[in-house]
């Protein structure tokens, strides 16, 4: 199985946690016309990280860097839920009963489903036992 | 010795260099004392006079020079040389109060430009160099001394000041610029305008070496700067009242050579006013022994450093005096503790993940004082996961208290956000009010 298809690239920046900077980010990718699909932040004392999955994440890497901001690219996995009582705790069993270790995860409810973002340790790994436990993973060809 | 400016006077034998400071010593005391009111109203409320240097170590006997000394007699009440004989000015901008004046003597600047021939000559320039000298020129020694210094041994001169970050990044390329004199915060900022420019220092330049000084950096600093840039960087050292930059350290790095001719190195302790020994750190002190318009005696730089008295690898035999580690005013107190920031920077640099730019902010809660260190995360060591920068952050505190013995908080900060600095850096903020 290519793993490769199910592997997308999140963009990850750091910010400080002081007024603006949030719209900072957002008014940059709107201004190259970027979609963004999904949007995390993760605080911590004085600094925080936001986490987003968008149509254009090697732009939005120049625009961001050019005015200034630390940006990474991080592969993440998406994961379809059924947008009803008891989608999480389906993927919940698939992803422990898999032993996959999450560093961190977030959800968005799209058009048609809702999706559950997932950054683990070893994105191969997982991506072969959650596609094996009958886990709807979504290509990265969706995001762009 | 590889290659040297002046080998006989650089390599003259220990006991033959102290007998000819002692000989500039006793000199110079009967002149000021004879002719200048100044030294001479000073030694007698002193209870010292010329007759009782018998020996280098006397020197000790004689009253100590504060920078206030120059601002209380400003602009020239000490000089001892008429007007006429003086052939150049520099001011020292006043961060506190008034500015000071030093006046040179043609003989004055010889000295500084031997002084700096030989320095520069001892890093291994020489005919077929060039220099960039982004030294600010101007009042300020820095530009004016290395460009004279350069210019002896023969090197070619790129004065380009400070300033212009780019327009100095394309000079350095098309002009095959080999050697940067400039305060080491700048080279800094010059390795990011040019990374932002698509340059790389190390490959796209012919820069084999930086001549850095002016303000206090670190060893770390210098592995980082030699590593990304391709260069060998060295330290070197003057202030204005000694003339300008005048020394630095010889492609040894093993301390920055002090031209005993030239001056006579003391360390005491700051607060006794105590000789101190070789490796005992301390306050650095000068006797200038050749100095016609303004000689200083025992001037207290307020520098902190130690002193090495042993021959050099490289063969000379002048005295050498570490990296500074501080200024005595500089010198923080933090619920009565001394604290440096070079000790920070020191910590930082120490810390791959850290880039090289902070800022401390002292601030008072209650009767507590509180100390905070912001700095900027490097964009390698960028990770997504909260919990990696938490623990980044987490290293930098232990490091920090184990080192200051004080409570320090930590901030991450975005990369660029902190101020950067293109003469001195002030990385202190100071909102006690007391
Ligand atoms: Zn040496």
């Amino acid at each position: 199985m290519d793993t490769q298809e199910y592997t997308i690239k999140q963009i990850s920046v750091f910010s400080e946690n002081r007024p603006g900077r949030l719209a900072a980010i957002a008014h940059a990718l709107e201004e190259e016309k970027i979609n963004i699909f999904a949007f995390s932040i993760a605080e911590a004392k004085g600094f925080g990280v936001v986490r987003a999955l968008v149509d254009k994440p090697d732009l939005a890497y120049k625009k961001l860097t050019e005015l200034g901001f630390m940006v990474s690219f991080t592969n993440v996995i998406a994961v379809r839920m059924r947008d009803e009582p008891g989608g999480l705790s389906d993927i919940a069993r698939i992803i422990g009963d898999a032993s996959i270790n999450i560093e961190y995860a977030y959800a968005y409810s799209g058009r048609d489903a809702a999706v559950l973002i997932l950054r683990v340790d070893h994105v191969e790994d997982a991506i072969r036992s959650i596609r094996a436990a009958g886990g709807d993973l979504i290509r990265a060809e969706m995001f762009t | 010795m590889v290659r040297a400016w002046d080998p006989r006077i650089e390599s003259m034998p220990k006991d033959e260099l102290e007998k000819l400071q002692y000989r500039l010593l006793k000199t110079l005391v009967y002149r000021l004392y004879s002719f200048s009111p100044f030294y001479c109203r000073r030694m007698k409320e002193s209870g010292v006079h010329p007759d009782d240097i018998r020996e280098l170590g006397d020197v000790a006997k004689l009253p100590f020079m504060v920078k206030s000394d120059l601002r209380d007699n400003y602009p020239d009440g000490i000089f001892t040389a008429s007007r006429d004989e003086l052939v150049r000015y520099h001011v020292s901008s006043g961060t506190t109060g008034k500015p000071t004046v030093v006046g040179y003597t043609a003989h004055d600047l010889e000295n500084w430009t031997t002084s700096l021939a030989r320095a520069l000559t001892s890093v291994g320039l020489g005919r077929g160099d060039v220099v960039q000298v982004s030294y600010g020129y101007g009042l300020f020694t820095g530009g004016l001394g290395l460009h004279y210094g350069a210019e002896r041994i023969g090197a070619t001169v790129v004065p380009t000041s400070v300033g212009n970050t780019e327009r100095q990044i394309e000079l350095m390329q098309d002009l095959q610029v080999t050697a940067i004199a400039c305060t080491p915060s700048y080279l800094l900022h010059i390795g990011e305008v040019a990374e932002k420019m698509g340059v790389s220092i190390k490959n796209d330049t012919q820069l084999k070496m930086g001549i850095l000084g002016a303000e206090p950096w670190s060893e770390q600093m210098r592995k980082r700067m030699e590593e990304t840039m391709g260069i060998a960087a060295y330290d070197i050292y003057g202030t204005s009242e000694l003339s300008g930059p005048m020394f630095t350290e010889c492609t040894e790095q093993q301390g920055i050579h002090i031209w005993g001719d030239l001056a006579l190195t003391e360390i005491v302790d700051p607060q006794t006013g105590e000789r101190l020994e070789p490796g005992e750190r301390g306050e650095l002190v000068f006797t200038i022994l050749q100095k016609e318009a303004l000689p200083m005696i025992r001037y207290r730089t307020g520098d902190i450093t130690m002193m090495d008295d042993a021959v050099c690898a490289c063969g000379r035999t002048h005295p050498r005096i570490a990296r500074l580690s501080g200024r005595v005013d500089d010198m923080l107190i933090i619920r009565g503790i001394n604290v440096f920031p070079s000790q920070v920077e020191h910590v930082l640099m120490s810390i791959p993940e850290m880039g090289e730019h902070f800022m401390i902010v002292v601030d008072r809660k209650g009767s507590l004082d509180t100390m905070l260190v912001q700095v900027e995360v490097s964009r390698e060591a960028f990770s997504d996961k909260i919990t990696d920068l938490m623990n980044i952050r987490a290293k930098v505190v232990h490091a920090l208290r184990s080192i200051l013995n004080v409570n320090v908080d930590v901030e991450l900060v975005e990369p660029g956000s902190l101020p950067r600095f293109e003469g001195k850096a002030k990385r202190v903020v100071d909102k006690r009010v007391i």
